[in-house]
C-alpha cells in the first residue's frame, strides 16, 4: 500500500518506519482576546499557527542510522515526537511495521509504545527528579511487562545498567547525583530496559562535552550493533551525523530538502540549502575558506513562503520555485531532492 | 611583532564555606599584537574565569589569588579599579554568548552605543551616533541609521550577536576577547560571525581572544591555541601544529575523541570518564585518572611547562610528565 505512493523514497528492504506527508501544525492563537483583529473595518477572529511539519515523506529500514539536520526551528523535534505518537499530526500517515499507527487508539497504540522509544538532549529534564534510578528503569519496565517477575525485574534493570556502562550502586541514587554524560547514560537505559526496536534520539549529545559526546556515541553504536536497533537521530552536529548516519534527511522551515545516504549527501549534496549548511561546518585543521552564503534570515514558520519554502534565500530561485512547491524527487545513488532547480538539471 | 597581552601565572580562587577553590591554577600565555589566540577546554575549565580574569572583573567569592596581567606593557592587574574601567570596553572589549549580557532590552540599539562612547570619550551626540551607524557598517549590517532605532528584541539572533560586535569596537579596542560568541548560534549564522572576527581583526590588526569549547571553529580561525583542562593550560602552541599533532595526552584524547568524515561508523576514541570538579582535583597531574599513559609520577607531582617541538619546526608548550627530560631519574 506504501510502495504504490507517487515519489516516496523507497529503501530495499520494506520499511521499519513510513511517515508519509506528514503534517503539524501548532495553534499559538492564545485566548479568545488574542484573537480578534481589526480587519478591513471589522473585527474578526484571527488564528496563528506555525506549520512545523509540512508534508513529511520517507521511510527508514531496519538497522539504520536515520539522522535528521537542520537549524534550530525547522521541526526536528516536532518531527520526532509526531513520529512516535507524542503529537497527533494534522495530515498525513505514520506507518510502523507496515501497520498505520497514528490513528491508533492509546489503547491499541500500547505495544508500539514498547518498541519505540525516545532519548531527549536534556537529561536534567527528562529524568524525574524524585525518583531514584532503580525506580526510573523498572517503572517501564513494569508497564510493558506485567508479567515479570520482581527478580526478574530486578536483574533486567542491572543487565541494562552495565550495558550502558554505569554501575549497579547508581540504582539507589537520585538523578542529581549524576553528570550529565552519566544521566545520558540512564536516559538510555530506560529507554533500552523495555527492549525496543526502535529509538527516536533527540540531539542525545548536544547537552555534553566533547570526551563525553564520544562515550555516548560509542555507546548509542554499541546497542544498536548488539539489540538490532534503529534510529531516528535528531542533531545540528553535522561532524557527528556524518561519522554514524546511514542516510541522512535536511530539513528547512518544515520541509525535507533532501534525503540521501550519509556518504553521498556529505560528498555531494545537490539541494541549494544543503550545501550552504555543509560549506558551513568548522572543520578541524582546515583554513577558513568560503562558505556559500545565504542571504537574508529564516522566514517564520507562521508565515510560510509562497512554493519553495527556501526561495527567498536561494540564489538559483526563479519564477516557478516562487509559485510552485518542489516535490521529493529521486535522483541517482538513491537521493531525494526537492527542488525545482535540481529537477530542471540547471543546478 | 610586540606584545599586546601577557598573563603570567594568573591565578583566581572561590572563597567558599567549605575553604578555598583554585578555579584558575598559574595559566600563562602571550598575545602579539593583531594575533588570534583559541582558549578552548570543556565546560568548567576555567576558561571564562581567565576571559575575566585578565580585565579584572572576577567578583566574589573569587578573587585574584596571584599572578599578573600586562597590556601593551602595562601591568593592568595592578591597576585600581577606576582605571581599569578605562581600558575595559575601550582598548580590550568582551563579546559573550548571550548578547543580552550587553544589550539592554528597553534601550535602542542607538541609545546603548552612544553611551557607551560617551563613557569613554568626550563627544556630542550626533558624532557618537555617527560612529555607531559606521561601526554597524563595519559589522555588515544594512541600513544602520534606521537600526539604530530599533530595539534588541527586533533583531535575530545572529544580527544580534553583529550588534554586540559593533558595540565592542566602538572604541576601536586592540583586543577582544570573545567568549563563546557563537555558541547559541546555528552553524550558517555561525560561519558568517567567524568571518566576521576574522575580516574586522585582519582589517586593524586587532588581538582576538576566542573562547570556546568548539575546537574545529578555533583551529579555523586562530594562529595560537591554549588548551585548557582543570584550570590549568595544558598545552599551547601554533594552532596547525597542535591541531595536526597534538603532544599532551589530553589535547590527542580530544582530537582523536571528534568525528572527522573518516571510519565512518567505527567507534571514536573516547577518554574514559570526566574532568573532575574543582573540589576534587586529583593529586599531581589533575588528567592522570584519564589518561593512557599515566606513570606513577603522575599522581605525586604537578608537571610543569616544559617546552616542546612539533614536527615541522613549531614550538609550544606542554604540561606532562612525559616530556621532563629528567623524568627517568625517578
Ligand atoms: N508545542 C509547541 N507549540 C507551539 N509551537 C511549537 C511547539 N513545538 C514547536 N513549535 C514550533 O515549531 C517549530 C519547530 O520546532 P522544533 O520542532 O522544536 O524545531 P527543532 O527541533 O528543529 O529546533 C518552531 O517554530 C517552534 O517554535
Ligand atoms: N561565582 C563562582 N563561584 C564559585 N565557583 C565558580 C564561580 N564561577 C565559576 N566558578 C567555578 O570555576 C570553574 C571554571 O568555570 P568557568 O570559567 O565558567 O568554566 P568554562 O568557561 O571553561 O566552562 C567552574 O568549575 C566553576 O564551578
Ligand atoms: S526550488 Fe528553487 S528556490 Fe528552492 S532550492 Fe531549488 S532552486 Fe532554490
Ligand atoms: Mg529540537
Ligand atoms: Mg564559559
Amino acid at each position: 500500500m506504501m510502495n504504490d505512493m507517487n515519489d516516496a523514497p523507497s529503501a530495499q528492504t520494506p520499511p521499519i518506519l513510513s511517515v508519509r506527508a506528514l503534517s503539524k501544525v501548532f495553534d499559538i492563537s492564545g485566548g479568545l482576546l488574542d484573537q480578534l483583529a481589526l480587519k478591513d473595518g471589522r473585527l474578526r477572529r484571527v488564528k496563528t499557527t506555525v506549520k512545523a511539519l509540512n508534508r513529511v515523506t520517507f521511510d527508514i529500514a531496519p538497522g539504520e542510522t536515520f539522522s535528521v539536520v537542520g537549524e534550530s526551528g525547522c521541526g526536528k523535534s516536532t518531527l520526532g515526537r509526531t513520529v512516535i505518537g507524542l503529537y497527533p499530526p494534522n495530515g498525513g500517515e505514520v506507518y510502523y511495521g507496515g501497520q498505520r499507527i497514528d490513528v491508533l487508539s492509546p489503547r491499541q497504540m500500547l505495544p508500539f509504545r514498547r518498541r519505540m522509544q525516545m532519548v531527549f538532549q536534556d537529561p536534567y529534564a527528562s529524568l524525574n527528579p524524585r525518583k531514584r534510578v532503580a525506580a526510573i528503569l523498572e517503572e517501564p519496565l513494569r508497564f510493558h511487562h506485567p508479567e515479570l517477575t520482581a527478580r526478574e525485574v530486578g536483574d533486567r534493570v542491572k543487565e541494562v545498567m552495565e550495558q550502558v556502562g554505569g554501575d549497579v550502586q547508581w540504582l539507589t541514587r537520585l538523578p542529581h547525583e549524576f553528570s550529565g554524560g552519566q544521566r545520558q547514560r540512564i536516559s538510555i537505559a530506560r529507554a533500552l530496559v523495555v527492549d525496543p526496536e526502535f529509538i527516536v534520539a533527540d540531539e542525545p549529545i548536544s547537552a555534553l562535552d566533547v570526551s563525553i559526546q564520544a562515550q555516548i556515541l560509542n555507546l548509542m553504536m554499541d546497542a544498536r550493533e548488539q539489540r538490532g536497533l534503529t534510529y531516528m537521530f535528531i542533531a545540528h552536529d553535522l561532524s557527528v551525523v556524518a561519522h554514524i548516519s546511514t542516510r541522512v534527511a535536511v530539513m528547512y522551515l518544515g520541509s525535507l530538502c533532501e534525503v540521501a545516504p550519509a556518504e553521498t549527501l556529505f560528498a555531494a549534496p545537490r539541494h541549494p540549502y544543503t550545501q550552504a549548511l555543509l560549506s558551513a561546518i568548522p572543520r578541524l585543521g582546515k583554513k577558513k575558506s568560503g562558505h556559500v552564503r545565504l542571504k537574508g534570515e529564516v522566514p517564520t514558520p507562521i508565515h510560510l513562503p509562497t512554493g519553495c519554502v527556501f526561495h527567498g534565500r536561494c540564489r538559483y530561485a526563479d519564477e516557478r520555485c516562487v509559485r510552485e512547491i518542489p516535490e521529493l524527487l529521486e535522483k541517482d545513488g538513491g537521493t531525494h531532492v526537492a527542488c525545482h532547480g535540481v529537477a530542471e538539471e540547471r543546478i | 611583532m610586540s606584545v599586546l597581552l601577557q598573563v603570567e601565572d594568573l591565578t583566581v580562587n572561590f572563597a567558599l564555606r567549605t575553604g578555598d577553590l583554585t578555579a584558575l591554577n598559574g595559566v600563562s600565555f602571550a598575545l602579539n599584537e593583531g594575533e588570534r589566540l583559541g582558549l578552548v577546554g570543556e565546560s568548567g575549565a576555567g576558561k571564562s574565569v581567565a576571559g575575566f580574569a585578565i580585565i579584572n572583573l572576577i567578583s566574589k567569592p573569587g578573587y585574584i589569588a596571584g599572578g599578573r596581567v600586562l597590556f601593551q606593557g602595562e601591568e593592568i592587574s595592578a591597576l585600581p579599579q577606576e582605571a581599569i574601567r578605562r581600558i575595559r570596553g575601550n582598548r580590550i572589549s568582551m563579546v559573550f554568548q548571550d548578547p543580552m549580557m550587553t544589550l539592554n532590552p528597553v534601550l535602542t540599539i542607538g541609545t546603548q552605543m552612544v553611551e557607551t562612547l560617551q563613557a569613554h570619550r568626550d563627544i556630542g551626540p550626533s558624532e557618537a551616533a555617527a560612529i555607531a551607524a559606521d561601526k554597524l557598517r563595519k559589522v555588515h549590517i544594512p541600513s544602520p541609521e534606521k537600526r539604530l532605532r530599533q530595539y534588541p528584541h527586533e533583531f535575530s539572533g545572529g544580527m544580534r550577536q553583529r550588534i554586540i560586535i559593533a558595540v565592542a569596537l566602538l572604541n576601536d579596542p586592540q583586543l577582544i576577547i570573545a567568549d563563546e560568541p557563537t555558541t547559541a548560534l546555528d552553524v550558517t549564522i555561525q560561519a558568517e560571525i567567524m568571518d566576521l572576527f576574522l575580516e574586522l581583526c585582519e582589517q586593524s590588526r586587532m588581538g582576538l581572544m576566542l573562547i570556546t569549547h568548539d575546537l574545529a571553529v578555533v583551529s579555523e580561525t586562530t594562529e595560537k591555541i591554549a588548551v585548557m583542562y582543570a584550570g590549568k593550560i595544558v598545552e599551547e602552541g601554533r594552532t596547525g601544529d597542535v591541531v595536526r599533532s597534538p603532544r599532551h595526552p589530553y589535547t590527542q584524547g580530544l582530537i582523536a575523541a571528534l568525528p572527522q568524515g573518516e571510519h565512518r561508523g567505527t567507534r571514536l576514541n573516547q577518554i574514559p570518564g570526566t574532568m573532575p570538579t574543582l573540589t576534587r582535583i586529583p593529586p599531581g597531574c589533575s588528567f592522570h585518572p584519564r589518561c593512557p599513559h599515566v606513570m606513577a609520577v603522575c599522581a605525586r607531582r604537578e608537571p610543569a611547562s616544559l617546552p616542546v617541538d612539533y614536527p615541522g619546526g613549531g614550538q609550544g608548550v606542554v604540561a606532562c610528565h612525559l616530556f621532563d627530560p629528567q623524568r627517568h631519574d625517578e
